[in-house]
């Protein structure tokens, strides 16, 4: 969005200047705007504590502990203070399993698939340098996740190339003959200064008026947005299909494992479970994969696609993982209970916001700036009744199964309802959006008026009818 | 089964290759019919089958014989892709001189169309035919009126022979000036009138280029025009628009055609808009299929294969001919002349976009019927050629009335309320414009129409449409919409964005690509539930009444009976959740192994969808005033397979609706 304005006077313009540039990139995290902002009608500490991953941790099984090895941020800085782990796991060896990974980003369990036990985890880079050195303990805590005789698969979002180059810096991936149970996929997803680039390209090519028909296919293509969109996707899916169809364990990393890491497995838990698309399941994966998990929101957020080319941390994953989600809802448009407007609310918050979710870099930055106590959370605001109605996806029905998009090229589409938000005029497609939840909510009233005192039963009977069907 | 040409009819052990992975094949026996190419599975749960009318094949290609069998390619106009292995070099060569032959009638009479019987009497016939009545049409328009009439000129095709016998053109236009315009002009396609606005007189008029070369003129024309002109008193001057590249009109003087010269006539504005000749736009469709094609392409593949091969620029040339029109009749009041060489293929997609911006009634299904039937089928818009109905010169054919059809679907993706009709249905008509088995689009004219008494012979499509026309509805579609009422306006300035690549129709047959739940079909369930709920309230309702003493008794069968409802409601919607995995095998070679069960689980799935909805239809269809259209905002193509009726199977299902009825 681009705002112009004309003020009379240079010398006032550039006061203004001067004083936007100096608000708009405030450096203390506690001057920022969501420590001052007080909305009468939310309680301040509404909200921060809704999704614990203590109440994650009962829908798992007893070969998994909850470990509060962090507990003061020791063992690893980006790791929230409770993480969950094998059970045969000691604390002491993960404290030694946490040197030799990057960051100190242990393999902590990132999704449990229920349909048959297995489960994603996620790490950054093992550490094993030019040297080829090994980790007893980051061994065995990978091998106890494998039962007899089963094999795993660790998917690196580098290319091979660029796994075996990391070596070269200290940082590396696991050799085949230490992990002989695990085997190795690379899927190379873009991140950091690329991804910048592509978006900042996109939103040029979109905001270019003197671009002509015959020429924004090749403008669209060499943004290669599209092409990062479908790359996350197809790897999620690959994710996901190892869980669910192979039946095996997965390991997900890339480096540092804040990024790419957590796009995929976020992603391959929203195709997979359904609890992940509701709306406050999809609050639950977002507060676990990318805020708890330490998603650098200050450092990849800050000045979206305008960014100066000296922010070298910006990079808008989280709005690729976005777009993803978008994509998922556009081919399966039942399946997901949020519409749009909150992917479009969550890409505002992430960028500029008056509440503190997605403030600081990490959990034990979030800790010492006392977020919790003196901001407000996103999530107390999205979930007032008035507010949440507006990101209700009205066709939203209870879908058990896995939802498995397409992820030919003909499938993926630009998403038009944010890059083009301040371009096009979307009038007629919002009459067709209030249109649908008039229909539908049409057919809800006069099921209530008429069924009177309906059975609650039916979403039963339905459910063991479509497994039926199966 | 009657077995074509001296061949047998019959080859077994084939497979059919899926398209997007070539490893999945299903194994069944090929027969040949007198109509169609049929492949049944051998797999005894599903015997899935697969008809192809010869009339849909566009190309046979038969590939180099390798290790496993001898490859058959069959493309198909509508887009399906076939792809047999045949095991016997000999069968498949015998297959592929058959199917030459028999995709290629040289005759009218051995078309689908004069063998398919629907078993409906002569009067059902007769009243399929009138359903579309075009004097009906320029009655809605207001004409006859003080400013046009219809003339007799053309009554025995003397005047044009490629033009209706009944024309619409000014009062003033005397016959002697009517035929001195046609002399001056290509094939004698004299200005005649396409569309007429009421509320302000402006008139859409079509023609063929003039022959004016490099300074001819002629006086009647220069009469006719004045004589358009004048017919709006509100507007003194006139656009001529020639859709024409201004290369290309140029060009075509130096052959003693050409355009329009403003200083010879008074008063007109003459105006160039580039739409391409039928060679590009063949091309152009050309390249864009083989990107269909493509086995896993990359992203950048996709779109620079789709820059390359400038479908969309087309599109969006011919929907800028059509708004410039629409604005010049809707906002400047001023009346239009549209020609290009001919008059018979761009002027028919501009003013059929140009009428459907302007007037809603064309956004009806009824209206869209009349839109084909009066710009296309009655001006002489060459089907046969065009579509290569009957073997004739490769050169004529070109994808004119696909373009049309693709931008009602851009409009509808920009307008989801503004269409009483749904995606399925432009699929469908497009299908049986290629598909010979209704006599509507058969011939090149009117004329050649009328001599093969088409009428006594065949059916008619938009009757058979107009049955089953609960499945072609959009449920968001409101006849007091704001957009259903008034004239659209596109988005113009910079809004390339706005036209997408349509995969419910060039990838149609690819499933696994389009969104995996309808978004259309849903609403339509939600729609007929909510309605039935209603009616059912009112029965209830009056009961309760009369039996207000009896209440107890009363609340139990209601009870009951809205359980019932309940579940009906539900499962509907909840099987239209189906969905499926899908291969993603191109990022997975380094995989070891994959379920087997996926295409059944879809197939099984889909087939469900269908009969639900099926069983639901009647009462849809029994309230006609029950809207329509596109679905859209999240979600595009119905077409996702569940409840296409036809076209999978090109006869099975359209032969199954007949026979029920």
């Amino acid at each position: 969005k681009v705002l112009q304005l004309e003020i009379p006077g240079m010398e006032e313009c550039l006061n203004v200047a001067s004083s936007i540039e100096a608000l708009s990139s405030v450096d203390s995290v506690m001057m920022l705007y969501p420590f001052f902002y007080r909305p009468p009608s939310l309680r301040l500490e509404a909200g921060w504590h809704l999704f614990p991953l203590e109440r994650y941790y009962q829908q798992i099984t007893s070969q998994w502990r909850l470990s509060s090895i962090n507990r003061d941020f020791s063992a690893c800085p980006t790791y929230p203070p409770a993480v969950i782990v094998p059970a045969a796991v000691d604390d002491e060896a993960l404290r030694k399993a946490a040197r030799f990974r990057q960051g100190g980003r242990f393999p902590v369990l990132s999704y449990y698939h229920r349909k048959n036990g297995t489960v994603m985890l996620r790490s950054s880079q093992p550490l094993t340098g030019p040297n080829r050195k090994r980790c007893r303990e980051d061994e065995l805590l990978l091998g106890t996740v494998l039962d007899e005789g089963e094999r795993g698969f660790i998917i690196d979002t580098r290319s091979a190339q660029a796994a075996k180059q990391a070596r070269m810096t200290g940082g590396g991936t696991e050799p085949k003959a230490s992990y002989p149970r695990w085997k190795r996929l690379h899927r190379p997803l873009e991140r950091g200064r690329p991804l910048q680039e592509s978006f900042a390209k996109l939103v040029d090519a979109c905001n270019d008026t003197a671009l002509t028909m015959d020429r924004w296919l090749s403008r669209l293509e060499s943004c290669r947005w599209l092409s990062h969109v479908k790359a996350a996707l197809s790897t999620a899916c690959l994710a996901a299909q190892c869980l669910d169809r192979e039946e095996a364990c997965v390991l997900v990393h890339g480096a540092e494992g804040t990024d790419t890491t957590l796009l995929v497995t976020a992603l391959a838990q929203l195709i997979l479970d359904p609890g992940c698309r509701t709306l406050a399941g999809f609050q639950g994966l977002l507060e676990r994969e990318w805020i708890e998990a330490g998603h650098p929101f200050h450092l990849r957020c800050a000045r979206s696609a305008y960014s100066h080319a000296r922010l070298k941390q910006e990079a808008p994953l989280f709005l690729l993982f976005l777009d993803c989600v978008w994509q998922l809802s556009r081919q399966f448009p039942f399946s997901l209970e949020f519409g749009e407007q909150l992917l479009l609310t969550l890409f505002d918050n992430a960028y500029a916001s008056s509440y503190g979710t997605f403030l600081g870099n990490n959990e034990k930055e979030r800790c010492l700036c006392k977020v919790k106590e003196s901001t407000h959370s996103l999530w107390a605001w999205l979930n007032e009744p008035g507010e949440k109605k507006k990101y209700l996806n009205p066709l939203y029905s209870h879908n058990a199964l896995v939802i498995w998009p397409s992820v030919e090229p003909q499938s993926i589409q630009l998403w038009q309802g944010l890059f083009f938000r301040w371009i096009r005029s979307s009038e007629y497609l919002d009459e067709a959006w209030a249109e649908i939840q008039r229909l539908v909510e049409n057919d809800d009233t006069s099921v209530e008026e008429s069924a009177g005192n309906g059975q609650s039963q039916a979403p039963l009977d339905t459910t063991a009818q479509t497994e039926n069907k199966r | 089964m009657k077995v074509a040409g001296n061949t047998k009819g019959r080859v077994e052990n084939v497979r059919l290759l899926d398209r997007v992975s070539s490893r999945k094949a299903a194994l069944g026996t090929l027969y040949l019919t007198a109509t169609h190419v049929i492949f049944v599975e051998n797999a005894s749960e599903t015997r899935k089958e697969t008809w192809v009318l010869h009339s849909q094949i566009s190309s046979i290609e038969k590939q180099a014989t390798t290790a496993t069998g001898c490859p058959l390619l069959i493309r198909c106009k509508n887009f399906q892709v076939i792809h047999l292995i045949i095991p016997q070099e000999r069968d498949c060569h015998d297959v592929y001189i058959s199917l030459i032959r028999l995709a290629r009638p040289v005759k009218y009479e051995e078309l689908y169309c004069f063998s398919f019987n629907p078993k409906l009497d002569k009067e059902e016939r007769e009243r399929g035919w009138k359903l579309v009545d075009l004097n009906e049409e320029y009655n809605r328009m207001g004409i006859p009126n003080n400013y046009w009439q219809i003339s007799d000129v053309n009554r025995d095709y003397g005047v044009c022979d490629s033009y209706p016998t009944e024309v619409y053109v000014p009062k003033s236009a005397t016959a002697h000036i009517i035929v001195g315009s046609s002399k001056f002009r290509s094939r004698r396609r004299f200005p005649a009138l396409s569309y007429y606005c009421k509320d302000n007189n402006t008139s859409i008029c079509r023609s063929s280029q003039p022959l004016s070369g490099f300074s001819a003129r002629c006086l009647e024309d220069e009469q006719m025009l004045q004589a358009i002109r004048k017919a709006n008193p509100g507007s003194d001057f006139l656009y001529v628009v020639d859709t024409r590249p201004k290369l290309n009109a140029m060009a075509n003087r130096a052959a003693g055609k050409g355009y329009e010269n403003e200083d010879n006539y008074s008063n007109i504005k003459f105006q160039f808009i580039g739409i391409e000749n039928i060679h590009v736009m063949r091309n152009s469709l050309q390249k864009m299929l083989e990107v269909c094609e493509l086995k896993s392409p990359s992203m950048s593949d996709f779109l620079w294969g789709l820059e390359n091969s400038g479908w969309l620029k087309h599109i969006k040339a011919i929907m800028d001919a059509g708004i410039f029109i629409a604005k010049a009749v809707a906002e400047e009041g001023v009346s239009v002349l549209v020609h290009c060489s001919d008059g018979w293929d761009r002027t028919a997609q501009v003013c059929s976009v140009a009428s459907l911006l302007l007037d809603p009634y064309y956004r009806t299904m009824k209206g869209f019927m009349v839109l084909i039937e009066k710009d296309w089928v009655s001006f002489g818009h060459k089907f046969n050629h065009r579509y290569g109905n009957l073997d004739g010169d490769p050169k004529e054919i070109s994808p004119v009335i696909d373009q049309f059809i693709e931008c009602v679907w851009q409009l509808m993706e920009q307008f989801p309320c503004a269409f009483e009709f749904n995606e399925r249905f432009l699929i469908h008509v497009q299908h049986h414009i290629y598909s010979c088995q209704f006599g509507n689009f058969l011939c090149n004219s009117q004329k050649e129409r009328r001599e093969l008494k088409i009428q006594e012979r065949t059916y008619s499509l938009w009757a058979h449409l107009w049955k089953n026309r609960a499945d072609y509805l959009n449920p968001l579609y409101r006849s007091d919409h704001s957009q259903t009422q008034a004239t659209l306006h596109p988005q113009i300035a910079s809004c390339n964005f706005l036209y997408k690549f349509w995969s419910g129709m060039y990838n149609r047959f690819e499933k696994g690509m389009h969104p995996r739940q309808s978004v259309t079909d849903y609403l339509m369930a939600v729609k007929e539930e909510t309605q039935q709920l209603e009616e059912e309230l009112e029965v209830l309702g009056e009961r309760l009444a009369s039996l207000q003493k009896v209440q107890s008794n009363d609340n139990k069968v209601k009870s009951k009976q809205q359980d019932q409802n309940k579940e009906l409601g539900r499962s509907t919607s909840n099987i239209s959740l189906a969905n499926t995995p899908q291969e993603y095998n191109s990022n997975l070679k380094s995989f070891p192994s994959r379920s087997p069960s996926q295409g059944d689980e879809e197939d099984s799935a889909l087939i469900l969808t269908q009969d639900n909805l099926k069983s639901s239809d009647p009462d849809l269809s029994a309230n006609s005033d029950q809207e329509s259209g596109v679905e859209d905002l999240s979600c595009r193509s119905p077409s996702n397979g569940g409840c296409l009726p036809s076209e999978d199977s090109g006869k099975d299902s359209d032969e199954a609706v007949f026979l029920a009825v």
